[in-house]
């Protein structure tokens, strides 16, 4: 009996050994257990705050791609727009240049029509001026005698003979433009050249110093490169009409001043003698 | 600055002070004038020039005997020659290149037209 006894006492404490070790086992399980809770949790703090700023980022990201592709547009819209600019300062260069060119011949002009009182040299520089300048082969300067009223050439170049007869103020065209005091210009293509008409010329300016007329210049054909007329070659002309009429008639005061003044000198010399 | 010396040889004082105008605004251009050929000659025995710009039509010696004259002198052969001329039709402007010239303008001369040849020319020459 007390072996049995003896026995049954070894069986419950093996087995209360065997359920220490599985308490004690439990117990560790729930300390791991513990463990992996914080730990998850930890992770999972780390991923929500790691998550948080990868999404900030790709806002500041996807923000500062917004700025750049505005600035970019900016920019392009910028370059459009100095483009357009420098497009139009390019243009306004090309006026000024030309105006500046227009500028140097009219100045080059008048400058050299008032640069002499005689009057056979102002003759040379009109024909000088609207051969060169205006580009013409067969003109004429016509001077008005006011005592007759006819017009007769005092200079020209590159006319045939028949060219050299008066004209009455009034008559044909050219008559016409002396009468009236207005330009004449002839309609059509200045290059045809069908035939020089030396009654119907191309261009007709009268020589006016105010409303006075004087005479006129009387283009009939144009250099073979000179294909049109230019803004600048109607500038020149009613330059001509104005400061070329002007050198005409002071150098031809100057000369018959210079000739009277050289009789009255010579009417002088005579009294003192006597 | 580079330095250029312009000759220009014509007899008309308008175009002279003209084509003078044209050329003063080339930075460092000097411009020297002669009334015809003979007196082109005399200036170029005394004086270095870059290029010669000459009419044809003048008095004493044209144009052309001046072309052909610089093109047959040794010293001279080289300098760069333009034609400025009335004389427009192709004949004469290939009469005028054949013997030499560098290049051939008809009047009435444009400025642009005038520079643009002459500064071609410049860059050629320092190129």
């Amino acid at each position: 009996m007390d072996k049995d006894a003896g026995s049954l006492n070894k069986k419950v404490e093996d087995f209360l050994q065997v359920f220490r070790k599985g308490e004690e086992f439990t117990q560790e399980l729930l300390r791991e257990n513990e463990k992996l809770r914080y730990r998850l949790a930890q992770h999972e703090e780390v991923s929500k705050f790691s998550g948080r700023e990868g999404d900030f980022k790709l806002h500041t990201m996807e923000e500062r791609l917004r700025f750049l592709e505005d600035e970019n547009k900016n920019l392009l819209d910028r370059y459009r727009q100095v483009e357009e600019e420098n497009k139009d300062f390019a243009s306004r260069y090309i006026e000024v240049e030309a105006e500046n060119n227009n500028l140097a011949n009219l100045y080059v002009a008048s400058y050299q029509l008032h640069s002499t009182l005689d009057f056979n040299e102002s003759l040379k520089i009109i024909l000088e001026i609207v051969m060169n300048l205006i580009g013409a082969e067969e003109f004429s300067i016509m001077m008005l005698d006011e005592s007759t009223n006819e017009l007769s050439i005092v200079a020209q170049e590159g006319m045939g003979p028949e060219a050299h007869e008066n004209i009455k103020i009034g008559e044909g065209v050219i008559g016409d433009v002396v009468k009236n005091g207005e330009a004449f210009y002839r309609e059509g293509d200045p290059t045809d050249l069908s035939g020089v008409d030396y009654s119907h010329p191309l261009v007709c300016i009268p020589l006016k110093i105010k409303e006075h007329v004087i005479g006129a210049i009387v283009i009939y054909k144009l250099l073979i490169q000179k294909t049109q007329f230019s803004n600048m070659d109607f500038e020149l002309f009613s330059m001509l009409a104005g400061h070329a009429a002007t050198a005409l008639f002071s150098s031809k005061l100057y000369s018959q001043s210079e000739r009277k003044l050289s009789t009255i000198q010579s009417f002088l010399d005579l009294l003192k003698e006597k | 600055m580079p330095e250029y010396n312009f000759l220009v040889v014509e007899d008309s004082p308008t175009m002279r002070q003209l084509i003078t105008f044209a050329l003063k605004r080339i930075p460092g251009s000097k411009v020297i004038e002669a009334n015809d050929g003979i007196d082109a000659l005399k200036k170029l025995s005394t004086q270095k020039f870059d290029i010669i710009l000459t009419d044809i039509n003048m008095p004493i010696m044209d144009g052309l005997k001046l072309v052909s004259m610089v093109r047959n002198d040794p010293v001279h052969k080289a300098i760069p020659i333009i034609i400025i001329t009335t004389e427009g039709a192709d004949e004469d402007r290939k009469r005028g290149l054949a013997l030499g010239a560098n290049a051939y303008i008809a009047k009435p001369i444009q400025t642009a037209d005038l520079l643009s040849v002459v500064n071609q020319i410049i860059s050629g020459r320092s190129a």
